[in-house]
């Protein structure tokens, strides 16, 4: 008997270990590239579509310190997908949306990612959301050849190197065109101010960075940056406050919009504030500056009253927008219950560019042609934004253009016209091309 | 210099809280030789406690005390129930244990409470003052924590050196044999020695989160930078947490404001490298290293 | 009368006559014949898991024998795996001027090695709650380095790298085993699972060494290992350090599975998961440290879909695994200090003795 169990553990084990891999194994043993079950595959077999569905993925941080504001961008889109659905779809197709949350860390970008690209087996990623983010699997996409269309993030890297990165599309204005336009707007209308930069501790940090210092290079008096997730700003301001900066350029998320304001309170520092259009929802930031007060600091949108920021599409602060309308149609009909937002507008609006490239894309749609529809017309697509995309072979950048514009009540004073320029020292200009005042089609859905 | 100035009152305002945070460990340690891991997510789910009664809108206050009383329950519950078996056993285990709990609560808070960053309300309001040019990073909610943990020590100074209970609890952290022979229910003064350890505790939760952004993982830092103060004052010392809490907050916060903020972790561990090889006993230590 | 006990085939060819290092080829063979079969049946995504289990497996095998047998508990091996993956990261960046993977994973096993050394010195001299108090803050703290170097190491983004391509060599044999191309997926797996096998092998010999018996003498009792002669410091440092290079190789072969290396991805939580994945396994148990791992990467999806069936949302059932093992842990050190393999093997012999 003595041998029994001296030969039999190590062959359990051997057992045990064969066991659990071979487990692994079950379900998802069918290699990638067949489409999802159910309706037959169309002639040529495209990923994540069928005759009947076409199922596209997102990463958003649905939890985390960018969740504020962040989290409700995907209510926006899947409402608006619905719309669409609703009303059959796009070439008969009904628009499936799977959203993920990363919670704003790369790592997770890429495990929630590669599930969205190789276990859900999705057509496209749409709107992921990130700059640091993105970042982690935008190669991983591009060498999958999934088309990885209108990033939510200004940075330069969706955009400015189509060889690279062919199948990656952005949508809001870049950083660095942000930049240059507060920048430009700052040296003219505020010649003698003191200007800080607070910005994010990545490329969303220095893209702003670059774009603003190609204006104002020697107004800059002390920089400084934080790292997201790191909720204690106050050697930052410290800083900023030692070196008397006045005026305050901030390309930072919501929440330290919030956090930002509050510690100014408490080092009774009282700059300007310059905060970049992600950053800048006076509804959002007041509800956090109010509880955080116990009430002192009232919510409702004047927490933020006095400070600029730029626009570049309509927002809630303009009900008579025909697109404002169009959303507000949308969301009653297929919202959550809870309030429209400006986030959720946003998602909104890049929603109804999708369905644009996908009514653009026709009945045989595939994963280079998508591509390909979006580099041909992409530039003439009529939409919510102020001014038009940029896209064509060589620039995969969306919004070129945006609006300086100053909060108060929530609602933003318009400064300037719309402003439209590129990267580099492409010149800044005022917009004539009509994006600003296109009104929705009737059924607010594109092409009908 | 007035840098300097913020720098040194934020740093002092930290490290009263990392005293307290420090004090609670030291109460656990005294009492029954376990550093408890733990407490840092165990004060963070009181502060939801407090943050749920809020919502539900009930009076600032009101949302205090039940936070700083379920810390109490909390921490007898635990000890009764979870540590009472490996007490006085393997130190591996028993460490390996307050880290289960760690984990466990953990995730209980991201469960039940969601894992979404919340503001919590700080009283007393939150601008500094303005001193003719200068500015002083003292808020109203500032002092309130200075003068909190200043006063619960005081308490618990009074509780453990003016009354009866208090000399029962210290003879049975001295010495639990003879305390049991002389007739002291040793078992349920370790039970107490927690619960107000996890109250303590509690405090700390929600002095650092008022003013600030609370999500479950908002107090796992602490954990470190208490366990450094308590090590650096002395794990056997209550006045050396403190002392330990207000150093290490100063150093903290210097090294934040004049170098980095991403090197503060880093610090506390250089900190804690020194006093283990330099003085391993604390600053305040009393007991000598055994040598063989 | 001298007893003889009668020499039967069975003995002579019984498992425990063989020496160690025979024992442990024969099962590494086994384990690689097996990895071939699940790696190449198993679809894109399960491919990518395996992956993440091999380095998870990695780290662990490191860990437990550091804890287990070493009796040092280290809650910092996640920075260790964070030195490993910046390293790897570093030497990757670019497809065109990357050394050879077996150099670069060489190179990262060799640094941590190195940090290994420098942490473990100071750790030898530490017991009980103040080695934990130490590792923890080095795992809370070297997150914070990555980003304080951002211009170097790529702040909060962190540091994309691109997998080098396979060599033609190993494209031409991995045809001719498996008749199927060698993808890019495939290949991290098996360099993963081969880089397991191979420190699995190191450290099953080292703990069968003298090496391993010094380790343990320490562990249970150090007086009467220090009067035997052995040098306390010496054998204590050495198990950190091995446990470290372990930790090193991990986390290169994590850069490697995730492609990208960002201080988010050596949170507290990780050093914990491993933690939790030995205790459950079994404390010094290599087998233990495997289905520890194994736990840790598929237990999660399982936890949360039967989350999501009870009717919780989505985020709140990501967060039950590890609710999951974190009871698990408590019970365990509990009921079964001795972890799952532990356990069953102590109620194994308990039935070969009569009483």
């Amino acid at each position: 008997m003595n041998t029994w169990s001296t030969r039999t553990v190590p062959g359990l084990a051997a057992l045990v270990t064969a066991g659990l891999l071979l487990s692994a194994c079950g379900a998802g043993g069918r290699p990638a590239g067949e489409s999802s079950s159910g309706a037959p595959a169309a002639a040529e077999d495209v990923v994540g579509v069928t005759d009947t569905t076409i199922k596209v993925g997102a990463h958003y941080p649905l939890t985390g310190v960018a969740a504020p504001g962040y989290s409700e961008i995907p209510d926006g889109v899947k409402a608006y997908f619905d719309f669409v659905n609703a009303a059959g779809g796009i070439h008969g197709r009904q628009i499936e949306y799977i959203v993920r949350d990363d919670g704003y860390n790369p790592t997770n970008t890429s495990s929630v990612v590669n599930e969205l690209v190789l276990k859900d087996e999705v057509f496209a990623i749409v709107g992921g959301l990130g700059t640091p983010t993105h970042s982690a699997v935008v190669d991983f996409l591009n060498d999958e050849g999934v088309p990885d269309l209108f990033v939510s993030s200004g940075s330069l890297g969706w955009g400015d190197r189509p060889a690279e990165r062919p199948m990656t599309f952005g949508w809001q204005p870049d950083y660095e065109i942000e930049g240059k336009i507060i920048g430009q707007w700052i040296k003219e209308n505020k010649p003698d101010a003191r200007v800080g930069l607070f910005l994010q501790d990545d490329d969303l940090g220095v893209d702003g960075e670059k774009g603003v210092r190609r204006f104002l290079g020697d107004q800059i008096v002390e920089t400084v940056r934080y790292t997201s997730g790191n909720t204690d700003v106050a050697p930052q301001l410290a800083k900023l406050q030692a070196a008397k900066a006045d005026l305050i350029i901030g390309f930072n998320t919501p929440s330290y919009t919030a956090l930002t304001q509050l510690v100014s309170m408490k080092l009774s520092y009282q700059p300007a504030w310059f905060y970049s259009s992600i950053g800048s929802d006076a509804n959002l930031v007041g509800a956090l500056l109010e509880r955080f007060s116990e009430g002192a600091v009232k919510a409702g949108g004047k927490a933020l009253d006095g400070v600029y920021t730029t626009e570049y599409i309509p927002g809630v602060d303009s009900p008579d927008n025909e697109w404002t309308k169009l959303w507000q149609k949308v969301w009653a009909a297929n919202g959550n219950g809870k309030d429209l937002t400006n986030y959720r507008i946003y998602g909104m609006s890049h929603a109804y560019a999708f369905v644009q490239a996908l009514q653009a894309a026709g009945q045989d749609v595939t994963r280079e042609n998508i591509v390909t529809v979006l580099e041909e017309k992409g530039a003439t697509f009529d939409g919510p934004q102020l001014a038009p995309f940029r896209y064509s072979k060589d620039n995969h950048l969306g919004i070129g253009g945006l609006q300086v514009t100053q909060l108060k009540g929530g609602a933003g004073t318009e400064l300037t016209k719309v402003l439209v320029t590129d990267l580099g020292d492409t010149p800044i200009t005022e917009d004539t091309s009509g994006a600003a005042q296109d009104a929705p089609p009737a059924s607010g859905i594109p092409g009908n | 210099m007035q840098q300097l100035l913020t720098t040194t009152l934020t740093g002092l305002t930290l490290g009263m809280v990392y005293a307290a945070f420090a004090l609670a460990l030291v109460m656990i340690w005294r009492s029954t030789r376990i550093v408890n891991f733990a407490q840092a997510p165990m004060a963070m789910i009181t502060t939801y406690v407090a943050l749920t009664l809020i919502d539900a809108g009930q009076p600032f206050w009101l949302a205090f005390a039940a936070a700083l009383a379920s810390g109490l329950v909390l921490g007898a519950v635990v000890e009764r129930v979870v540590i009472r078996p490996v007490e006085g056993g393997s130190e591996v285990n028993a460490v390996i244990l307050t880290l289960g709990l760690f984990i466990v609560i953990h995730a209980l808070a991201a469960v039940i409470f969601g894992a979404r960053f919340r503001s919590f309300p700080a009283p007393f309001g939150l601008s500094g003052f303005r001193a003719g040019e200068v500015s002083i990073a003292l808020t109203g909610f500032g002092i309130f924590t200075i003068v909190s943990v200043l006063v619960v020590m005081g308490l618990l100074v009074l509780l453990f050196r003016r009354t009866d209970l208090g000399l029962t609890m210290r003879a049975a952290a001295f010495n639990q044999e003879v305390a049991r022979l002389l007739g002291v229910r040793v078992g349920r003064l370790l039970t107490l020695g927690w619960a107000l350890a996890a109250l303590v505790g509690s405090l700390a939760g929600l002095l650092i989160a008022g003013g600030s952004l609370v999500h479950p993982g908002y107090m796992d830092s602490v954990v470190v930078y208490g366990f450094v103060a308590a090590v650096l004052g002395g794990l056997d010392s209550p006045a050396g947490a403190v002392v330990g809490g207000l150093v290490l907050g100063l150093v903290l916060s210097l090294v934040s404001g004049l170098v980095s903020a991403a090197l503060v972790p880093l610090a506390a561990l250089v900190v804690l490298m020194v006093v283990l090889l330099v003085r391993p006993g604390g600053l305040f230590s009393t007991v000598t290293e055994r040598k063989v | 009368m001298a007893t003889t006990v009668p020499v039967s085939m069975r003995d002579r060819l019984s498992w425990r006559r063989l020496p160690p290092l025979a024992r442990h080829l024969l099962v590494a063979l086994v384990g690689l014949a097996l990895i071939v079969v699940v790696i190449e049946t198993a679809g894109s995504f399960r491919q990518g898991q395996i992956s993440s289990m091999a380095y998870l497996a990695i780290a662990a095998g490191g860990l437990t024998v550091l804890t287990g047998q070493s009796g040092q508990l280290s809650l910092g091996h996640g920075a260790l795996m964070a030195v490993g993956a910046y390293t790897t990261a570093l030497l990757l960046q670019s497809r065109a001027g990357a050394p050879p993977l077996v150099v670069v994973l060489a190179i990262a096993t060799v640094v941590t090695l190195v940090v290994g050394v420098a942490v473990g010195i100071p750790a030898a001299r530490l017991h009980g709650p103040y080695i934990a108090g130490a590792t923890l803050s080095l795992a809370v703290a070297v997150p914070g380095v990555a980003l304080y170097f951002s211009e170097q190491l790529g702040g909060e983004q962190g540091l994309t790298l691109r997998v080098p391509e396979a060599p033609v060599w190993l494209l031409d044999t991995m045809f001719f085993i498996t008749g199927q191309e060698l993808t890019g997926r495939k290949y991290v797996a098996y360099v993963a699972w081969f880089c397991l096998v191979l420190t699995y092998l190191l450290l099953a010999n080292l703990g069968a060494s003298r090496v391993g018996r010094r380790w343990r003498a320490v562990r249970d009792d150090e007086v009467a290992a220090a009067i035997a002669g052995i040098n306390l410091g010496r054998a204590r440092v050495l198990a950190f350090v091995v446990s470290a290079a372990a930790a090193g190789l991990a986390g290169a072969v994590m850069a490697l599975v995730v492609r990208v290396s960002a201080p988010s991805g050596f949170t507290l939580t990780l050093s914990l998961g491993l933690l939790s994945a030995i205790v459950l396994g079994g404390l010094g148990s290599l087998l233990g440290a495997l289905i520890g791992a194994a736990i840790l990467t598929f237990l999660p999806q399982v936890v949360t879909s039967i989350g999501q069936d009870a009717g919780l949302s989505d985020l709140q059932a990501a967060e039950l695994a590890p609710l999951v093992y974190g009871l698990t842990v408590i019970l365990v050190i509990l009921l079964a200090p001795a972890g799952l393999v532990g356990t069953i093997r102590s109620g194994l012999a308990h039935r070969r003795r009569p009483t």
